[in-house]
């Protein structure tokens, strides 16, 4: 800016019609939408914080074999229904660095239980990056460096070890490959149907429409349960644990896609009388041409948030398939497989940390119903 | 009369919704490969147990298992005639259990009623939790009430219904006295019905009632908050706040009767899931319902009692559904009759 003798301002650069005086104010309207999402998602804290948390669970999947001490099925058969142990730092006031103490077993006849009893004296500092059994990391690198081992002659279960001496930590996060998984292949099965069911009925109408809607009515007056048994108790033994396991999330993906498909089928119904719907299909569009390019798209995001807010459903449907036997088996390893080993009363009352695998449940469903929740409401970033 | 006319037509409903329950039921039975008696007689050859192998061939072509399949079913529903006449579920006649070698009919009996026994207190539990804690959320919202409310309501949703069991199970036992599995004392098991089996009854329910029914109570007790908060905001209650109503009266005259509708129609989507739960419930402890026969029945292709178990439990959801969607034509008149969901 320049200022003439007369004391007026001048801005040197050439006046142009397009830039736009409104623009400071009107920089919240015309953001784009998956901002105004986003600036609105980030004030719910607990959605905020329930999606860090899942983000963080699924990037550790991979690598879940490098992060275990132990492997799933190593036994340690000096260490049955081991308690849990905890890593101290300092030993008698002086710094050690992370170590252990070293346990020992006795069998004690008399209340016929495993009783532990601690060392105190020697600690056993912990070995890092070291060498240990082999595992698949990302599922096909093979590799033995494990982040933590115990040192030779000590232990390292941190949530204690179950009837055959297998870590529970471990075992937890191996099963957290099978048990989450489960619930995104059940809802991509699902998402595909529902959407396809939906979208068939809510764009065509008349019998189709008939059709598919009578078919939703009647899966979602039967019970789940019942139905998902009849249907596992179908998958035949002798299949491998990869197979039951993508068999068993198909299955719940398969009755969980009434409910979408009705949420899609009263968009299209509303959507489908649109000018530019009208407009596409005059201009020659194929229905499959308008259904993805011009309808979906619309409200994929309101899609993705109910998705959310099913997958805790198919995660606890796994849960209760494994434990009541008719889900994954063993040796596969998923929370549901755990918890069916510590479905007694011993369990919860000599040896509780076997019903540790309960707690990842509990915090994983409750993180996608707050992420769900908090997506839903953020989702409208129009309406205040 | 219109709701007469509406009632039947929900009841004809129900039964071509039944009818195609059947179908499905009976494709998903016969989905493993081979069946009991198959998988039987090929055990009791190879034990060479020949006398055994002929009762296992009479029973199968008595329930009529060598036939195609198509034909199997129409003989079990009762729409054509088997090896001994029309005898199939219309008949009354509901197969024999291989497994526990009795007629399914005398394996389930009690099972029954006490399975609807179950789900009823199950779902007058739901009503009672959640109807007072939903509107004190709603009426209290975003203070500490409706944060407590909240949390305990994602707990209960969060929670596998079946460690619930578990847990209550134990700690109830051993802070409370409350009885361990099952639905009464062993002695009272098949006496007929008298004062102390009742309630004896009654103190089993405690445990599997609450475990039930809190899922089901939390989600209800969400969907309820949202609606009062919805019917909360509209100018007719900010009338009768400045008009100087109590807050206790207006809450109940105006918005509670308004957020009530959906609660009823929801009798639909809860009654599904608590079904499940009493199933899964059931077997964890022990209850004498169905729930434990099915698992049984499906773990070893007893493919008649475990058909039965399942109609039997769709049958039971229909019958809810229907009578919650006639409850609220009662209420509401302003539904249209014709048809959910339009």
């Amino acid at each position: 800016m320049s200022t003439q003798p007369s004391n007026r301002f001048v801005d040197p650069e050439p006046w142009t019609d397009e830039t736009d005086i409104s623009a400071p104010e009107r920089s919240e309207m015309d953001a784009p939408a998956w901002l105004l999402t986003w600036r609105k998602f980030r004030r719910h804290k607990l959605a905020l914080i329930s999606g860090i948390f899942l983000l963080t669970c699924y990037l550790i999947l991979p690598i879940a074999g490098f992060i275990a001490p132990y492997t799933p099925n190593e036994r340690s058969a000096e260490y049955l229904y081991a308690p849990p142990q905890s890593i101290n730092l300092w030993h008698e006031g002086s710094w050690v660095g992370p170590y252990v103490y070293p346990i020992t077993a006795k069998a004690d006849l008399e209340q016929y239980r495993w009783t532990y009893t601690t060392d105190k004296a020697t600690p056993m500092p912990l070995e890092f990056f070291c060498k240990g059994r082999v595992y698949n990391l990302f599922g096909f690198i093979p590799s033995d460096t494990h982040l933590v081992c115990a040192p030779k002659g000590a232990t390292i279960f941190l949530w204690g070890s179950d009837r055959l001496g297998r870590d529970v930590f471990s075992r937890i996060l191996y099963g957290a490959q099978l048990s989450l998984t489960v619930g995104i292949i059940g809802i991509t099965v699902s998402f595909l149907l529902g959407i396809t069911f939906g979208a068939m009925a809510g764009y065509f109408g008349g019998r189709t429409d008939w059709i598919v809607n009578r078919a939703i009515e009647i899966l979602r007056s039967l019970p789940e349960l019942p139905l998902w048994l009849a249907l596992s108790a179908a998958v035949p033994s002798n299949w491998g644990p990869v197979a039951v396991f993508f068999i068993i999330s198909i299955i719940l993906g398969i009755l969980d896609w009434p409910g979408l498909a009705r949420a899609v089928r009263s968009k299209f119904l509303s959507l489908r009388e649109e000018e530019y719907v009208k407009a596409a299909e005059m201009m020659g569009a194929k229905p499959g041409r308008v259904i993805r390019r011009h309808l979906l798209p619309n409200f994929m995001s309101h899609l993705i948030a109910s998705a959310t807010l099913s997958i805790p459903a198919m995660i606890l449907g796994e849960t209760a398939l494994s434990f009541l036997g008719l889900g994954l088996r063993a040796p596969a390893v998923s929370w549901g497989v755990m918890l069916n080993d510590a479905q007694n009363l011993a369990s919860i009352e000599i040896y509780w940390w076997t019903a540790i695998p309960m707690l990842p449940i509990i915090v994983v469903v409750l993180a996608f119903n707050f992420l769900g929740d908090g997506l839903r409401a953020s989702l409208d970033p129009y309406k205040s | 009369m219109m709701f007469i006319k509406y009632a039947v037509y929900r009841f004809i409903t129900m039964l071509l919704t039944l009818w195609v329950v059947s179908i499905l039921v009976f494709i998903i039975i016969n989905l493993p490969p081979g069946d009991y008696l198959s998988n039987q007689i090929a055990e009791l050859r190879a034990t060479g147990q020949a006398e055994g192998v002929a009762k296992a061939e009479f029973l199968r072509t008595e329930y009529a298992l060598d036939r195609p399949l198509w034909e199997q079913y129409f003989i079990w529903v009762g729409m054509a005639p088997g090896p001994n006449g029309f005898s199939g579920l219309l008949q009354g006649d509901f197969g024999w259990s291989f497994e526990f070698d009795r007629p399914v009919d005398s394996i389930v009996g009690d099972a029954l009623w006490l399975t609807v026994l179950v789900n009823l207190a199950a779902v007058l539990f739901v009503y009672l939790i959640a109807l007072p804690l939903g509107v004190l959320a709603a009426a209290k919202s975003e203070t500490w009430v409706d944060y407590t409310a909240g949390f305990v309501g994602y707990l209960g949703l969060a929670t596998p219904n079946f460690l619930l069991a578990l847990i209550l199970f134990y700690y109830g036992h051993k802070y409370f006295d409350l009885p361990i599995g099952g639905l009464m004392a062993p002695a009272f098991e098949g006496e007929p019905m008298s004062w102390p089996k009742v309630k004896s009854i009654l103190v089993h329910m405690i445990v599997p009632t609450f475990v039930i029914g809190t899922s089901g109570a939390a989600a209800m007790m969400q969907r309820l908050r949202a609606n009062m908060l919805d019917e909360l905001s509209k100018p007719y209650v900010e009338t009768a706040i400045a008009k100087g109503m109590k807050p206790s009266r207006m809450l109940a005259k105006y918005p509670l009767r308004m957020a009530f509708n959906p609660f009823v129609a929801d009798i639909g989507n809860l009654l599904p899931a608590m079904v499940s739960g009493s199933v899964l419930v059931s077997v964890v402890l022990g209850l004498q319902t169905i729930g434990p026969y099915l698992l049984a029945a499906l773990k070893s292709q007893d493919q008649f009692l475990a058909a039965f178990v399942l109609m039997f439990v769709a049958l039971l959801t229909l019958i809810g559904t229907m009578i919650s969607d006639l409850l609220l034509v009662l209420l509401d008149p302003r539904i249209r009759y014709g048809g959910r969901g339009t």
